[in-house]
């Protein structure tokens, strides 16, 4: 990056160290971590809005609609979180290709499963085989937003959906005797009011969230882990910048990075919290509306 | 070859009984069945032990946190924010790089050499990598419930005379339990199900002999079809679940025997994801 570093077995002490830590490499590195907020940046509104559909469903007073909401949300107990991760991006690939499959070459009569193979026609691979890099590592990124807002919107459905039955029930009575219709009533008095509810839940959920992004690293998106370990790893005399195994050390950069995205977390959420209890007929509402008098 | 032969020769294949070659070709449901199910046996040996020693470590940790020493709260206090606050993921790969870069020929100590070698493989390090999470998980909520034991409990132990580890032992100890069951029963679960991440975090499968993941995984990627193996893999762990909420029920009602049934506290399962 720097002229100075043009020849990187003369360097010494901190230029070498400077020199190091802004190769080609390191600057993938350090964009990795940007891939990793856009991934949190993009879960959590899909996921809530996932969270969102699945909480109305279970709630719903059409019977196949509160089965599939609840069938959502139960989905993902009991079950470690990773069998997801591993299964819907897979399950997703080829389910997308089957159905291009079908629509794209209608007259292909060799069977999809061969044995152990999944063939499909060369037009309905996703992404073509002829498209550029980039898109290939786009599609691989989407699929494993889907997995993460697939997973965390069963578990946001959870919380909103008992956020939803803390709101006091005598409001909804309250607002459906002054004539409101049952749209009208979610719209203008339980939804508005869940959020003071949902907040614990869905804060514990983002934290969750954020310890989760590892995970990208199976779904072969290459995340802060994979380069971590791919700098790390010992360099011998034919690479620039030789260094003994210093994956530790980058594994504590990560270990810093993520204590300092809770913490920040934590107070954001705190502030949050206590916006949201204000004029609430709740305890903390209450200690605020005495302090305000 | 019928499904018992396959029961045979790979029921124990985790731990490097039976046939040495995995399936590669004729792979049948049985197949999956038997090698994903012998991978739950590594499962259960991380759970069962992490909890157990963590169990221990939580209950001190929990009592350091709470206590008015400040020399016993803040180690406790950032113990508990290393563990909690940072994936369990990047606390494998952390602990896996740490001890390979331990001496390979092993650590004198006091004229002792002490093999490191073995530090590495996932049965020890995997294993101390969980046992120190949970402990930090748990510390927290056995923490929580300490701060809310009763008042009028610790005001009736003094009144009778009860002092120091007395005290402990039959008024705080019994009450934080109680009121931290069914916290510590979800946490359990969550446990038994970040035990799948322990082949998946730089601990290498020795002789391929993984846990049920390891084993799902290993199907999908031979058959193609994640559609079999990763739902035989669920439906273990739905069994574990349900499992460990029987025990978890079990050992509830017994800490709440002195209560009437109606304000017995019901356990309400609320599994996390992961940590």
């Amino acid at each position: 990056m720097f002229a100075s570093c043009a020849d990187p077995s003369s360097l010494e002490g901190l230029n070498w160290l400077l020199c190091y830590l802004t190769t080609g490499k390191h600057l993938l590195f350090y964009s990795s971590f940007l891939v990793v907020l856009l991934l949190m940046a993009i879960t959590a509104p899909v996921a809530l809005a996932f969270g969102f559909g699945g909480a109305l469903a279970a709630r719903a007073g059409f019977w196949p609609l509160r089965m599939l909401g609840k069938g959502y949300t139960a989905m993902v107990r009991g079950v470690p979180d990773i069998v997801f991760f591993l299964f819907v991006p897979v399950a997703m690939d080829q389910g997308l290709e089957w159905m291009r499959h079908k629509v794209k070459c209608p007259d292909w009569d060799a069977p999809i499963r061969q044995g152990n193979d999944f063939l499909v026609c060369e037009a309905a691979k996703l992404p073509l085989s002829s498209s550029p890099q980039i898109w290939h590592e786009v599609y691989g990124f989407a699929l494993a937003v889907l997995a993460f807002s697939i997973v965390f919107g069963a578990f946001a459905a959870n919380v909103l959906y008992g956020a939803m039955q803390a709101v006091p029930r005598a409001q909804l009575e309250t607002a459906a005797a002054y004539g409101m219709t049952q749209r009208q009533v979610n719209r203008r008095i339980l939804i508005p009011q869940m959020w003071t509810y949902a907040l614990p839940g869905l804060s514990n959920l983002w934290m969750i969230l954020i310890k989760a992004t590892p995970l990208l690293f199976l779904l072969g998106v290459e995340d802060i882990v994979y380069w971590a370990r791919e700098l790390g790893a010992t360099k011998s005399a034919i690479y620039d910048y030789p260094h003994p195994d210093w994956r530790v050390w980058y594994f504590l950069v990560l270990l810093a990075f993520y204590l300092g995205m809770t913490r920040i977390s934590e107070i954001v959420l705190g502030r949050l919290t206590a916006r949201l209890a204000r004029g609430q007929a709740t305890m903390a509402g209450e200690a605020m509306r005495k302090a305000g008098a | 070859m019928s499904c018992w032969d396959i029961v045979a020769d790979f029921g124990l294949r985790s731990l490097g009984i039976g046939e040495r070659v995995l399936p590669r070709t004729d792979i049948t449901l049985c197949h999956q069945f038997t090698l994903i199910g012998s991978g739950m046996i590594w499962n259960l040996y991380f759970g069962i032990l992490a909890l157990g020693f963590g169990f221990l470590l939580a209950t001190g940790l929990a009592v350091a946190k709470a206590s008015r020493a400040v020399w016993l709260r803040k180690p406790a206090e950032w113990f508990i924010f290393v563990f909690r606050g940072s994936p369990l993921f990047i606390q494998f790969f952390l602990a896996y790089e740490a001890l390979v870069l331990l001496p390979r020929a092993g650590i004198e100590i006091f004229g002792i050499t002490v093999q490191t070698a073995w530090t590495t493989r996932a049965w020890a390090g995997a294993l101390f990598v969980l046992f120190l999470n949970t402990s930090a998980y748990s510390a927290e909520i056995f923490y929580g419930a300490l701060r809310s034991v009763p008042k009028g409990d610790l005001e009736a132990a003094d009144a009778y005379g009860l002092t120091g580890w007395k005290r402990f032992r039959r008024i705080l100890w019994p009450t934080t339990l109680r009121l931290a069951w069914p916290a510590y029963t979800n946490e359990a679960i969550f446990l038994f199900h970040a035990t799948t991440l322990v082949f998946f975090s730089g601990f290498p499968a020795f002789q391929q002999r993984g846990d049920a993941l390891y084993y799902a995984k290993y199907f999908a990627e031979k058959t193609f079809n994640p559609f079999i193996p990763y739902p035989i893999a669920a439906f273990y762990f739905v069994m574990l679940t349900l499992a460990l909420i029987g025990v978890f029920g079990m050992i509830n009602r017994r800490l709440n025997r002195h209560l009437p049934g109606a304000s017995r506290p019901r356990l309400k399962v609320r599994p996390q994801i992961i940590r």
